[in-house]
C-alpha cells in the first residue's frame, strides 16, 4: 500500500488562483470574469499583472455566463468565476442555451462548493451542481482533490476545447498530489491498489478515503482507491477493472446522492457488472451553519464513514 | 445596396416568411414580418461582412474582422434563416426544410447543426446582449474596430438577464454594440402595456449610460440611415428603439398579438402572398 503524506495544506480554490495566474502568462487568449467575487476566487495576482484580460461583471451571473459565451466569438478562453451555487443552479438556463448548446468554449470555475463552505449556510452550501452539470450535453465535469490537482485541472482545462464545470472549494485540506502531474481530463488516478473492495472518491473525498484506506489497512482490508476527478466524462473502463477485481464498492462525494459521482457509478455498475454500491454523500437535504469538520461528521462524509460503507460493501458480497 | 432593391429583397424575404410557417403550420411570422426591414438593412447594406475573392460571403465562427449580428429573441427564426439565405450563407432552397426532422433550420436558430450564419443559439429569452457583450468585449481585446449588433423583443425586455447587460455594456465602455428592440407593443398573451407595462424604456436605457436612438422600423430608408449613424464611433453603446408592427406587410396580421406564433393556413396564405407581389428578378424558394 502507498502510503501518503502531506507537509503543507492549502484551499483547492488558491490552487485555481495559482492556474490562471499562470495561464495569464502562458495564453493571451485566456480571459477572467467574475461576478464581485474576485478575492474568494484568488484573481488577485492575475487582475494585478492581466487587468485588459479581467472582466468585473458585478453580482450578475447570468450576464456573466452569457458574456463569456460572447468572449469565445472572437478566440478567447473565458474563465467565469463565482460560488458553485451561483455557478450553475442561479444560471442553468444560460449555461444550457448559450454555453451548452452553442458549444463554447467556456470555463465555469466555481468555488465554495459543497458543506464544507461552513458557517454561511445552506444557501451558499450547494450539493447539486455535479448533477446539474453532468446532466448538459457537451459539458465536461471535474471536481479535483487537492491545491495541486486543482491548478494542474486549470491548466488542462484551457487546452480542452468545449464547456468545462470546474468544481473547487473554500477549507484548507492537505496536499498530497504531485506538483509536477499532468492531469488527464477523463483519467482517474489510481491512489492505492487492493482486492477486497473498490472505493471511488472525488474532491474533498479523496483525502478521506486515503485515511479510510490505512484504517482498512490495520484489519488486514486492502481497498483498491480511485480519484474520479472527472465527473464526466466518467472513467468506466477504471472503475469496472476495479470492481472486476475486487466485487463490490463505495463511492464517496461531497455531494446529494441523487445525480452525483455514486448515481454515475451506479449506471455504469448496472448496466456492465452488477455489484455491491454503497454510497457516501448527501441523502436528499439541505446544509446548515457549522464549521467544515463539524458539518463533514454530521452528515457523515467522513474517513469513518467510508470505512463502515466499505464493511457492508463487503458483506454484500456473493 | 439601392434603397429599391432593399425593399424588392424584403417582399422576397416577407414571402418566404409566411410561406416557411405555412409549410410546417407552426413557428412566428407576427415579429418576423416586423423585423424584417431591418435585417434586410443590415445584411444586404449596413454590415460590412467577410466575403470571398468573387464577393460571395463566408463564415467562421470567430467572425474576427467583420460585423456580428445576434438574434436573441430566436422565435423570429424564419426572417433570420431567409435573409442569411438570401444573403448567401446556405442555399435558398434549404428554407423548405424548416422546423423538420433533421433540419439546419430549427424551431429557434442553433450553432448545433452548423448552419452558416448562425453564432449561438437563441430561444430561451433575455441572453443574447450579454452574448453581444461579450463578443463586443472580446474585438476591443483584439483591437478589431467591427460592429457587433443585437436584436430583441420589448416583451423580451422583462427578463432580468437583459437589465445585467444593460449595465455591463456602458460600464466597459461597449461603443461598438448597437442593441435593438423591436417595440411592436405585442407579446404572447396580449399588449406589452397590459401583460407587463415596460414604461418608457428609452428613460430606462438612458439612465442605464446608453445613447438612446428612436428608429420607424417599417420605412427601410430611415432603418439604413439610422443604423448607420449609430456605427459612429463612441464610448457608449446604443440602443435603438424600432418601432415597428407586428406582421407588416400583411393585412389581417398587423397590429395584433394573435399572430405571433401562429401559421396561417393555406387561404390566408394565399391572400398574404397576394399583399407581397414579386418585383423582377425575385423568386421564391
Amino acid at each position: 500500500m502507498k502510503k501518503y503524506e502531506y507537509t503543507e495544506k492549502k484551499d483547492t480554490r488558491s490552487g485555481f488562483g495559482a492556474g490562471i495566474y499562470e495561464l495569464g502568462k502562458t495564453n493571451p487568449n485566456v480571459v477572467a470574469l467574475t461576478a464581485d467575487l474576485a478575492g474568494s476566487l484568488k484573481l488577485e495576482n492575475f487582475i494585478k499583472d492581466f487587468p485588459d484580460r479581467y472582466v468585473q461583471c458585478g453580482i450578475s451571473e447570468a450576464n456573466m455566463i452569457g458574456v463569456s459565451a460572447g468572449l469565445t466569438i472572437g478566440g478567447k478562453i473565458p474563465f467565469a468565476t463565482t460560488f458553485a451555487n451561483f455557478a450553475t443552479g442561479r444560471v442553468y438556463d444560460q449555461i444550457r442555451q448559450s454555453v451548452c448548446y452553442s458549444n463554447k468554449n467556456v470555463k465555469i470555475c466555481a468555488s465554495h462548493a459543497g458543506l464544507t463552505l461552513g458557517e454561511d449556510g445552506a444557501t451558499h452550501q450547494i450539493l447539486e451542481d455535479l448533477g446539474m452539470m453532468k446532466m448538459l450535453p457537451n459539458m465536461t465535469v471535474i471536481n479535483p482533490c487537492d491545491f495541486n490537482q486543482t491548478k494542474a485541472a486549470t491548466l488542462a482545462i484551457a487546452e480542452h476545447n468545449g464547456p468545462v464545470y470546474l468544481r473547487f472549494g473554500r477549507p484548507v485540506i492537505p496536499i498530497f498530489t504531485p506538483a509536477d502531474q499532468k492531469f488527464e481530463i477523463g483519467k482517474a488516478w489510481h491512489v492505492n491498489e487492493g482486492t477486497a473492495v473498490s472505493i471511488f472518491a472525488t474532491g474533498h473525498l479523496v483525502w478521506e478515503a486515503i485515511k479510510a484506506g490505512e484504517m482498512l489497512a490495520e484489519e488486514g482490508i486492502e481497498a483498491d482507491i480511485i480519484n474520479i476527478h472527472t465527473i464526466k466524462p466518467l472513467d468506466e473502463e477504471a472503475i469496472l477493472a476495479s470492481v472486476r477485481k475486487t466485487g463490490c464498492a463505495v463511492s464517496a462525494e461531497e455531494h446529494m446522492l441523487n445525480g452525483g459521482l455514486g448515481d454515475s457509478v451506479a449506471q455504469v455498475l448496472a448496466r456492465n457488472l452488477p455489484s455491491p454500491l454503497e454510497m457516501i454523500g448527501v441523502h436528499d437535504t439541505f446544509g446548515e451553519s457549522g464549521t467544515p469538520d463539524q458539518l463533514m461528521q454530521k452528515y457523515g462524509l467522513t474517513a469513518a464513514n467510508i470505512v463502515a460503507a466499505a464493511k457492508k460493501a463487503m458483506k454484500r458480497k456473493v | 445596396m439601392e434603397l429599391q432593391q432593399l425593399e424588392n429583397t424584403a417582399i422576397a424575404v416577407r414571402r418566404d416568411i409566411v410561406r416557411m410557417v405555412n409549410a410546417v403550420n407552426s413557428g412566428h411570422p407576427g415579429g418576423s414580418l416586423g423585423c424584417t426591414d431591418l435585417l434586410v438593412a443590415l445584411y444586404f447594406d449596413v454590415m460590412h461582412l467577410k466575403t470571398d475573392a468573387d464577393g460571395n460571403v463566408v463564415f467562421d465562427m470567430d467572425g474576427q474582422g467583420e460585423d456580428l449580428f445576434f438574434l436573441s429573441n430566436g422565435h423570429i427564426s424564419p426572417v433570420f434563416y431567409s435573409v442569411l439565405a438570401r444573403r448567401g450563407y446556405f442555399p435558398v432552397s434549404e428554407l423548405a426544410t424548416f422546423r423538420k426532422l433533421d433540419s439546419r433550420l430549427q424551431g429557434h436558430p442553433t450553432t448545433a447543426e452548423h448552419l452558416p450564419g448562425v453564432r449561438v443559439a437563441s430561444g430561451s429569452l433575455g441572453q443574447g446582449m450579454s452574448v453581444a457583450c461579450g463578443a463586443a468585449f472580446a474585438k476591443k481585446l483584439n483591437g478589431d474596430d467591427t460592429h457587433v449588433y443585437v436584436l430583441m423583443g420589448d416583451g423580451e425586455q422583462q427578463e432580468g438577464q437583459v437589465w445585467e447587460a444593460a449595465m455591463f455594456a456602458p460600464h466597459h465602455k461597449l461603443g461598438n454594440l448597437t442593441a435593438i428592440i423591436d417595440l411592436n407593443g405585442q407579446q404572447i398573451d396580449g399588449p406589452t402595456k397590459l401583460v407587463m407595462n415596460n414604461r418608457d424604456l428609452g428613460a430606462k436605457y438612458e439612465a442605464f449610460g446608453w445613447n438612446v436612438e428612436h428608429m420607424e422600423g417599417n420605412n427601410m430608408a430611415e432603418v439604413v440611415s439610422k443604423l448607420k449613424e449609430a456605427r459612429k464611433d463612441a464610448e457608449v453603446p446604443t440602443m435603438i428603439l424600432m418601432h415597428t408592427e407586428m406582421g407588416f406587410g400583411v393585412d389581417y396580421m398587423m397590429g395584433s398579438h394573435k399572430w405571433h406564433g401562429v401559421a396561417p393556413n393555406a387561404e390566408q396564405l394565399a391572400v398574404a402572398l397576394n399583399q407581397l407581389p414579386l418585383t423582377a428578378g425575385m423568386a421564391d424558394y
